[in-house]
């Protein structure tokens, strides 16, 4: 179970959140000059990333807010979480201390 | 019966207390404090099991939690049958009766055991080459068959009367492991203020201390006062949490891990209101794991007949139980460290012959062992075993210059083998962190590296093998965790001690004559793995580890081969001619020991389950002898029986009763949302299919919702009370679903939008009152509320009061009848529907319930979300395309909807159908073909959604999706059931007053 920093709420157990999938998908501006094709892509084609990932998670069961975050898919440890309307920090390549 | 093997004096166990106990039905006595392994080999009792597959006589292994033979059922009563018990970790109590496993009809003759004479025939992979064909066979034959001979042990026939306790705990280090490292490391991080908890497996803190005949002595300088100190010092110290009989099952990211906690497993009468067990999620800042090695078998031909044991567990058994397991013994060993065992045996008065596969053997013990005059040959080799059920000899061979057997065999006769082939650091946790392991050649073993979380090893599980060095291996491990969590550390940290070899040998098989591989040279004792099925596998050319561990089963019986895997590894990698580390080793899971379920249910079983809801009308329907149904979580009434109805003849009552006179209906579990702000409209514009500006303050529209991919997600009505405010309805089940779509577009699509949104379906109680009279009946009720229908037409809103209740009065129908929905604060729900329902008497008025709810809908034509629909649904699909603002610029759902996919003509379209039977009533789900003649299977073009019985209408009805749908009215179409296809006939979906007239009736 992983432990998750609600930029609102501090750190808190996974499961008051949910899952929100990949972050920085923004819905197309006017639908209706998309072609068929891109709003397919912007519907189903998401990265499936071995390492540094941006994603969504909502803190369902606490203030229910949505927000972004970064984690690295090997280790599941975050990097950073963000709020909605930011940019994603700066990744540092510093690994977390471990002996 | 004389605990004949058990020694004069020394040991743990107390002499004082005798306990009784039975294995078999045999009725035995140990004392307090032996396991019921240690309690069994003071009464002479070797075997103790079956082997999985070829029923051979098993013994004692191990004396811990890596035991693969001694598998015990225990029982206490019909429901308190555990089994898979490993009889080297189960305390003794008065009365514990204990059942051997995987014996019929007993342990000493076996049936099963003629496996063993096929042996040969039965190699690796054998299940399947063998069951492989024909297929049908393998349901009816094979399966059975192989099911019950095979299986360890049997499931208890009544539910577990035991109660399970969870608990969440923090903790800035926990030390997993009470022998010296863990020890040291809890005193250590305990020192520097830290909160510390310990937990460890065993009754008593001191790990492989326990073992030795003086525990303290090998920890050096003051060993004997430290160790006495330390234990006192933890057990008092406040910020220390000590939890024994505790295994670290699991090692879960963020530093998560679960412990197990067995809390009367040991008691002879455990208190029935005490908790068995209690399962811990410990999230630590930083772990230190100090989990000890495992001692390595020696693969030899006939190593698996009972009395052929690990040395360090004859050791064991020894100084920490006083039994002497047997009086003239054979150590075969290939290290040093090994001798302690033949030593400490032979001061207990056994006579030892030393069989060391090495060339020479110079080490210090060695020396100890010689001048001891033990006999001590070294070159040489064991090439078999003898002795049915117990070990009664061993034959030895010379090793030539270059390893191979040569010269005459010579026998020992002995009751005892003892055998160490190294130890092996225990790695399972450190790789469960999703740790790197890395091959130590100067150890021959799997050594810790790099782990993404913060932990730390200590002692044994990193190579550091003697308790001296582990006790300051875990006090550098503990100084820096505790310095990471901030705590200022008092001790010099030194440097993490470099690891140590005591003990190392190389992992495999010892060598046998002529180069062959050995029959019944076994690698994994709980699955019956030789050496030989692991040559057989490679040389039929699997080369993963992992196939080979599937084809083979090596490591995956319940044990996950903690005595086996670095042998297996050793033996594949020889005859892949590529080293250890090449061919890398199989992937460590929890748990590290069996866990029970209950544990991870915990207090989440029976009524705490799953959470149940009720609505304030609840207890009053249970009264009148409701059915219910769960729809979700709620509990709904289905339909309320008189006088012994069945469902059917109760549903065509409540029917009439809507139809003729007037229904009660309790909708309270309608989810509810509210939706307010300046910018309401523009969000409610974006996010429903409808147009919502031009709906006035006072009416309700019907909202369809939709998913970006254009599919319908949930649909309901939809009250402006004001301009800046919607009271919006969803389905039962979506409410939830609902609300966070509309959090998600809001929060992170639309942020700029003045926009709240409240969940308040508790917080209204939502009453139908349905049918031809509902209005004579509201009438004496309501105040401030103008029911005609020019004042409130169909599809209107009203504030009001009702019984002095603040109320929103709906005039909607799910019913196609003259209809209102009286939404009261759920507090007040019970009285005014009980007001309502007085009121209604004259006029007949009926409570009906869901299942009514349905037939009455559905004769209207009117979709339920997630029956009728499926996800694929658009709303022109459902025949809703009405409901679509036509006018608006975009609405979730809106671009997807203009696919060319979503507008082909072969979609399938909601329609009714009509039996040619009237009296057949269609199963939902069932398939629909164009073709009655069309041989299975055939390609279906549609299903049914919803069927029911219409007592109205004198017949059935269903609603189905069907290709085309809308272009094959009239036409006969068929549903293939096991008894022939029915005919049915495509019509519209509205079966009931098609013009609605009935609304104003
Ligand atoms: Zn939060």
């Amino acid at each position: 179970m992983l432990l998750i920093n609600c930029p609102y709420c501090g750190e808190r157990p996974e499961l008051e959140f949910v899952h929100g999938g990949q972050a920085h998908i923004a819905r197309p501006g006017n639908p209706a000059e998309c072609s068929d094709q891109q709003w397919a892509d912007y519907l189903y084609r998401r990265d499936n990333i071995k390492g540094v990932h941006a994603e969504r998670w909502r803190h369902t069961h606490g203030c229910g807010r949505f927000f972004n975050a970064l984690r690295d898919t090997t280790s599941d440890l975050f990097l950073a979480t963000y709020k909605v309307g930011e940019r994603p920090p700066a990744q540092s390549q510093q690994k977390r201390a471990t002996a | 019966m004389s605990q004949g093997l058990r020694t004069s004096s020394g040991g743990r166990i107390n002499r004082a207390r005798a306990v009784r106990f039975t294995f078999d039905g045999r009725e035995l006595s140990g004392f307090e404090g032996d396991t019921l392994a240690s309690a069994l080999l003071a009464n002479g009792v070797h075997l103790v099991g079956r082997s999985f597959k070829y029923h051979r006589p098993r013994g004692l292994l191990t004396a811990g939690a890596e035991e693969p033979n001694a598998l015990v059922a225990i029982r206490r009563d019909a429901a308190r049958v555990t089994p898979n018990l490993r009889a080297t970790e189960v305390e003794l109590y008065e009365g514990l009766e204990a059942h051997s496993q995987n014996r019929w009809p007993s342990l000493k003759f076996d049936a099963g055991a003629i496996n063993s004479l096929l042996s040969p025939f039965i190699p690796a992979g054998f299940y399947y080459k063998t069951f492989m064909w024909p297929r049908r066979a393998w349901h009816r034959l094979y399966e059975p068959r192989i099911r019950a001979a095979a299986g360890l042990g049997l499931a208890p026939e009544h539910p577990d009367p035991d109660s399970y306790s969870n608990r969440f705990a923090h903790c800035d280090v926990l030390v997993v492991g009470a022998g010296p490292a863990g020890l040291a490391a809890a005193q250590t991080a305990a020192a520097s203020g830290a909160r510390v908890i310990l937990c460890d497996e065993q009754p008593e803190l001191g790990g492989s201390l326990l073992g030795e005949a003086d525990p303290g002595a090998s920890l050096g300088e003051n060993g004997r006062d430290w160790l006495t100190g330390t234990i006192r010092a933890l057990l008092a110290n406040p910020r220390v949490t000590v939890l024994t009989r505790t295994t670290a099952f699991g090692y879960f990211p963020h530093n998560l891990i679960g412990l197990e906690q067995r809390l009367s497993e040991h008691l002879a009468q455990p208190d029935p209101r005490q908790p068995r067990e209690r399962q811990w999620q410990v999230r630590a800042r930083q772990v230190v794991l100090a989990t000890g090695a495992i001692e390595r078998p020696l693969v030899f031909p006939g190593n698996d007949r009972p009395g052929v044991m690990l040395a360090g567990a004859v050791r064991t058994y020894l100084n920490r139980y006083g039994v002497l397991a047997g009086r003239r013994a054979v150590l075969v060993t290939t290290h040093d460290e090994a001798y302690r065992s033949a030593l400490d045996l032979r001061r207990a008065g056994a006579a030892v012959t030393i069989v060391d596969a090495r060339e020479s053997a110079s080490g210090e013990l060695a020396e100890v062992a010689r001048t001891a005059g033990l006999t001590v040959h070294t070159g040489t080799t064991v090439i078999g075993t003898h002795g049915r059920l117990r070990v009664k000899s061993v034959r030895i061979q010379r090793l030539d210059a270059q390893g191979r057997a040569q010269g005459a065999p010579e026998r020992i006769d002995c009751d005892l083998v003892l055998m160490s082939g190294g130890y092996t650091p225990s790695v399972h946790l450190f790789s469960q962190s999703r740790g790197k392991v890395a091959w130590s050649e100067a150890l021959q073993a799997f050594l810790p590296g790099e782990s993404p979380e913060k932990v730390r090893c200590a002692g044994a599980c990193r190579g550091v093998f003697s308790a001296a060095a582990a006790r300051r291996d875990g006090e550098s491990a503990a100084a820096l965790a505790a310095r990471d969590c901030g705590h200022a550390v008092n001790i010099a940290i030194g440097e993490p001690q470099p690891v140590q070899g005591a003990g190392a040998a190389a992992p495999g098989d010892l060598p046998q004559p002529g180069g062959n591989p050995p029959a019944k040279a076994f690698v994994d004792w709980q699955n019956d793995v030789t050496s030989r099925d692991l040559l057989l596998a490679a040389r039929e050319g699997f080369r993963s580890i992992e196939h080979v561990k599937r084809y083979t089963t090596t490591g995956m019986a319940t044990d996950q081969g903690k005595t086996s895997n670095l042998n297996a590894l050793a033996i594949v990698a020889r005859q892949l001619g590529k080293s250890i580390p090449e061919v890398g080793l199989t992937t460590f899971r929890m748990p590290y020991t069996p866990v029970t379920f209950g544990s991870f249910a915990g207090y989440t079983r029976g009524e705490l389950f799953d959470p149940i809801r009720t609505t304030p009308i609840h207890d009053w329907a249970a009264r009148q002898g409701a059915v219910f149904e769960d729809v979700g979580l709620w509990k709904r009434a289905r339909y309320f029986p008189r006088n012994g109805e069945s469902m059917h003849a109760a549903v065509a009552r409540e029917c009439e009763a809507v139809r003729r006179g007037c229904g009660l209906f309790d909708a309270s579990t309608l989810g509810k949302i509210e939706v307010v702000g300046k910018d309401a409209v523009t969000f409610m514009n974006r996010l429903y299919v409808n147009g919502w500006t031009n709906l006035a303050v006072g009416r309700c529209r019907y909202g369809i919702l939709l998913r970006d991919d254009g599919f319908i997600y949930d649909d309901g009505v939809v009250a402006r009370i004001a301009e800046d405010r919607f009271h919006v309805t969803t389905t039962t089940g979506g409410a939830a679903r609902v609300l966070a779509m509309m959090e998600d577009f809001l929060q992170t699509e639309w942020p700029d939008l003045s926009v709240w949104l409240t969940s308040t379906s508790e917080q209204w109680s939502v009453i139908a009152l349905q049918g031809p009279r509902a209005r004579q009946v509201l009438e004496g009720l309501v105040e401030g509320v103008d029911l005609s229908s020019t004042a409130l037409p169909h599809m209107g809103v009203a504030p009001g009061k009702i019984c002095g209740v603040p109320m929103r009065l709906f005039r909607v129908s799910f019913t196609g009848e003259l209809g209102f929905e009286i939404n009261v604060p759920a507090d007040y729900g019970l009285a005014v529907w009980e007001a309502i329902h007085a009121a209604g008497e004259p006029h007949g008025i009926t409570p009906y319930g869901t299942e009514s709810m349905h037939v009455l809908r559905a004769e209207k034509g009117f979709i339920i979300v997630g029956q009728d629909t499926d996800g694929t649904v658009t709303p022109d699909d459902a025949g809703l395309a009405w409901a679509i603002g036509k006018q608006k610029p975009d609405f979730v759902g809106k671009r997807a909807l203009e696919r060319p996919a979503m507008h082909s003509p072969e979609r399938k379209q909601l329609v009714g159908l009509l039996t040619a039977q009237p009296h057949v009533v269609l199963m939902e789900g069932a398939q629909i073909v164009a073709d009655a003649r069309a041989i299975p299977p055939s390609r279906p073009i549609g299903h049914v959604t919803s069927s029911y019985y219409s007592a109205t209408l004198g017949r059935s009805i269903a609603l189905a999706l069907v290709r085309a749908g809308r272009s094959r009215m009239g036409q006969t179409l068929y549903v293939p059931m096991p008894d022939g296809a029915l005919a049915v006939q495509v019509t519209s979906p509205v079966f009931y007053d098609p013009k609605g007239s009935r609304l104003d009736a």
